[in-house]
Order: C-alpha cells, then structure tokens, then sequence
C-alpha cells in the first residue's frame, strides 16, 4: 500500500523529468556555458580567468549601440503592426458568411511558410525592379527601377517588416480567431441590451477577453523579431545590422578570440529582452484590468 | 456599406497572402525576365532540371530537413505528451515554476543557447552530426508541444478513461481507443508546429551541422543572396510544398478549435 502511494506520488514528477531534464540540459545548459565564455572562461583559448572586460569592450562600441536599436525598432515596429492588423483581421473573419472558411484558409496560408521563402517572395515583390515597380512601369507611375522607392536594404528595414508582418498578422490572428469563436455571441448580445455601442462592445467586451491571446503570441513575435538572424541579413542593410547577426558574425569569425565578445553581446540581448517583456506584461495587465 | 468594407478586407487577404508567392511559380520556369516585362521574355525549365541534378544539393537537402523534421516531432511527442499530461490534470509542488522553465526557450532569444550548445557539442563530438542537429531543434519545438498539449489536456476529461478501465481494457488499449482518439486533433496542430519550427531552422543548422548536414533553408539562402531568383523560386517551392500540406491537414482544427490554440493564452 505504501509503494504504491509513493509510485502515485512520484507519477508526476516522473512524466515531467524528460521534458524538463532535455530544456535544461540544451537551453540552460548552453545559456550557463554562454554566460561563463562572455565573463571570459574559454578553455578552448587557455583562458580561464574571470572579466568584465568583454562586456566592457562592447558596451564602448558604437557599432554596439547602433544595431541594439535598430534591433529594437523592427521588433517593436513588426509587433504593433501585427498585433493591431491581426486583431482587426480576426474580428472581419470571426462573423460566418458564405465562403468564410476558404477565407480563413488563406488567411492561415503564410503560418507554415517558412521564413526564407517569405522573404524570397518579398524581395520578388517590392525590389526596384520587382512585380510592384514593373506594375507601376506599366501603369505610366515611373519610368525607370530608380524612381522606385527603395525597400530592400534600405536603413527603415522596409521589407524585413513586409516578411515579419506576412508572416506574423496570420500566427497572432489565428490565436485571436480561435478565443473570438470560443466565446460566442452572448456577451456581446448582452452589451446592446445594456445600450453599448460598436466601439464599446470591442472595448469592454471583447478586447478583455482576447487580450490574453494577443499579450502572449505578441510577446513570442517580439522575442523571435528580437532574436532572428537570416531575414535581416537578407533583406536588411549591412551597417546598422541587427544584434543577433552582428553577434553570429564575430562568432564565427576563424578568430576565436572574438567569441567572448560575441557571448557577451548576446547576453546583453537577451538580458534586455526579458527586461522588456517582464515590463510589457506587468503594463498590458495593468492596461487591461484598469 | 458594412459588406463591401468587408469584401474589400476579403480580397485584400487574398491577394496579400498569394503575392509573395505566385511570382514565385512564374519566376521558377523563366529564363530571362528583365524590368520592366510584365512576364518573362523567355521561358524555361532549366530552374527545374537543376533542382533534380544531383550537384544542386536539393534532393540531398530536402531528405535530411525531413528526416530531421519527423525525428524531432517524434522525441517531442515522446518527451512533451506525458509531459503536457502531468501538467494539466495533475497536482504537485512547483507546478507553475516547471511550467514557466518549459516556457521559457520561447519568451527568451536562444542565440545565447545556441551558441553556448555549440561549445558543449564540439567536446562531445556532436557537431557535423544528423543527431546533434536535432537535439538543438528540440530546444523551439519542445515548448510548443508542451504549450499545445497541456491546453489539449486541460479540457480534456478523464472520465472517458475511468470507464474504459472499469470495462477492463489494459492500459495499452485505454490509451490506444481512448486517449489517442481524444487528443488527436490537439496533437495534429501540436505536431504540425514541432514540424515546421524543425523545417524552417537555419542559423541553428549551420551551427551545429557546420556544413556536413545540409538541409534545404541552406541550399536556398545563397540563391536569394545571389539575386539567382529562377533558382531561387524553383528552391522556395520545393521548400513550401510540405508546408502546404501540413497545413491543409491541420488548418480545421487551426481555425475551429479554441482548446488547441487557447493554450497561447495562458502562456
């Protein structure tokens, strides 16, 4: 009877141990020795004595300073805008009408389309000499590519928010779509009654209730934004570049000594991004529950 | 005026969702397309005929991202559902900080990980390996099994179990004829994740694979760079085409079950 109250209490723990013992031994585990490499333990290089040093050397870069916003600006840029677009979106796409589920088919189209093949699309599309400006040729708007604004590999990062947007607007949507049909008409029917008008409706009804959804995909969109490295590198200007590429830059460089400095780099990244989504969440609740 | 706002929304979700990627059929069969020709001057299948020599790498590249893809849904599945299980319908000490620990290589960027894994790899000799590639995958893909599952899970009763076990069935029919039946559609979504979060990987690959493995965002990413856009499209395509499939299998349960997605919810 005791063994088999004790097999009852340790079921759980038991269920659990391979999924936690896998995150922590690859995720912490690598974060531990990313940590111990930026503080300048690096026995690869004889190097074991713990510094500063490393965070010191990056934090007096410019070139540091620089990406670090740029980084900052598309995550923030690409987040509000498919935050506010895939909610607007969900609402048009939660009301049931002839042919609404072909509509929800191609507005989930992009989610499985791999971020590569979204960016090859976007640069297809909006280059100077893409399908937009051959249409605006056509339409008598320009006369040559250069009149053309410029999208790819311009400073703003125009078509590596177009690939974050298409791919995104779909992710957060479909969050927002699924909770909007979980909770039915009720609600809503009840605030008419009560005299609320559209725009109450959404406010005090609906966005409180959809908020959760929105609060947690947006904070995944910002921490990949944030984190992401081909989509800036294609499409994005070399200088300012986004952090994470600047940091896989030094830390593939054949010379190793520039690894630390790549660690520490990154650990400032991902420093500031908890940062920021620790304060994101305590404001959103706030927001809300006001 | 309210209906044609909303066919006006309709059409321009459609429109949006094609444009990056019809161009990209036209591209794939053009020789030359030059500014400002609507279509290409001349056509071609030779974007084609390259991506089935075996010098383009594509076939090569297309097998490993699927193999690489399938093994680590499997381990995610493995390692994730009993996981998720334990979460949802059972009680014990220091729930919410396991479920914040599984959650966390989703909120916090992984670059630090990645790179700090790729240290530990090159000592155990995992780095150049099939296997080293899809332990590092495991890392994005276990939470969201975890995250879907558990929503999956939470709004799933036990009773059905009960009765199975009281009717006599072992524990390998209850979770065959019972349990199964009931998450299946949760675990298509949950899968349809862990296998296109594996099949989009790049700078985790390059890493870790080091050029011994090469999957097919590695085989694309010089042809975009290089502005060969006939090859590139061709690439993209054969890149998409699962991708497609996976969806048109899970896009019901996408759009209709809030159990399956409620679980972003409550991250």
């Amino acid at each position: 009877m005791r063994w088999l109250s004790l097999m009852e209490k340790l079921r759980a723990p038991l269920m659990i141990l391979p999924a936690v013992a896998t995150i922590i031994l690859l995720f912490f585990g690598g974060l531990l020795v990313g940590l111990g490499q930026s503080l300048g333990y690096f026995p690869a290089i004889d190097s074991y004595d713990l510094t500063l040093q490393y965070y010191a050397e990056v934090l007096s870069d410019n070139i540091f300073f620089e990406s670090l916003w740029q980084t900052f600006r598309l995550a923030l840029l690409s987040t509000v805008m498919s935050s506010v677009l895939a909610i607007a979106l969900a609402l048009v796409l939660r009301q049931t009408f002839k042919g609404s589920r072909f509509f929800t088919f191609m507005f989930q189209l992009s989610i499985p389309i791999p971020h590569l093949v979204a960016a090859a699309g976007i640069v297809l599309l909006v280059s100077q000499s893409g399908i937009l400006a051959r249409g605006a040729y056509a339409l008598g708007l320009i006369d040559a590519p250069r009149d053309f604004p410029v999208m790819v590999f311009d400073r703003p990062g125009t078509a590596i928010q177009l690939t974050y947007l298409w791919k995104e607007v779909p992710f957060i949507g479909v969050v927002v779509l699924a909770v909007l049909q979980g909770i039915g008409p009720q609600y809503e029917e009840v605030a008419r009654t009560l005299g609320a008008n559209s725009w109450q409706r959404f406010r005090f009804v609906l966005l409180p209730l959809i908020m959760p959804g929105v609060l947690s995909t947006s904070i995944i969109v910002f921490a990949y934004v944030f984190a992401s490295y081909e989509i800036p590198l294609l499409l994005g200007v070399r200088h300012p570049t986004t952090l994470p590429v600047l940091a896989f830059q030094n830390y593939q460089d054949p010379d190793l000594s520039l690894r630390p400095q790549a660690m520490a780099m990154s650990i400032i990244l991902t420093l500031i991004a908890i940062v920021l989504l620790v304060a994101y969440k305590r404001l959103a609740n706030y927001a809300v529950s006001r | 005026m309210n209906k044609i706002l909303r066919w006006l929304v309709l059409a321009i979700i459609v429109i949006t969702a094609l444009a990056p990627i019809l161009p990209q059929f036209v591209w794939s069969f053009s020789h030359r397309w030059l500014f400002p020709s609507l279509l290409p001057s001349q056509w071609s299948t030779e974007p084609w005929e390259y991506v089935f020599t075996a010098t383009s790498r594509v076939g090569e590249g297309f097998f490993n991202s699927l193999a690489i893809a399938v093994v680590v849904s499997l381990l995610s599945i493995l390692v994730g559902l009993p996981a998720s299980r334990a979460l949802a319908l059972h009680n014990f000490r220091g729930k919410s900080a396991i479920e914040w620990l599984l959650m966390v290589p989703i909120i916090v960027p992984g670059i630090v990980a990645t790179m700090g894994i790729h240290q530990v790899f090159i000592r155990l000799g995992l780095t150049d390996t099939f296997i080293g590639v899809c332990l590092v995958h495991l890392i994005p893909c276990i939470p969201y099994m975890v995250l879907v599952m558990s929503s999956v899970f939470a709004n799933y009763g036990t009773e059905l179990e009960d009765t199975a076990r009281t009717l006599g069935a072992g524990t390998f029919s209850v979770w065959r004829f019972v349990t199964l039946p009931g998450i299946l559609p949760g675990l298509l979504v949950a899968t349809m994740f862990t296998f296109l979060i594996s099949w989009g990987q790049y700078i985790t690959t390059v890493l870790i694979g080091g050029g011994t493995i090469i999957t097919l965002p590695m085989v694309l990413f010089p042809f975009i760079s290089g502005t060969n856009y006939p090859n590139a499209a061709a690439i993209s395509l054969v890149f998409v085409a699962p991708a497609i499939l996976v969806l048109i299998f899970t896009s019901r349960q996408l759009g209709r079950e809030s159990s399956v997605m409620g679980g972003f919810g409550r991250l």
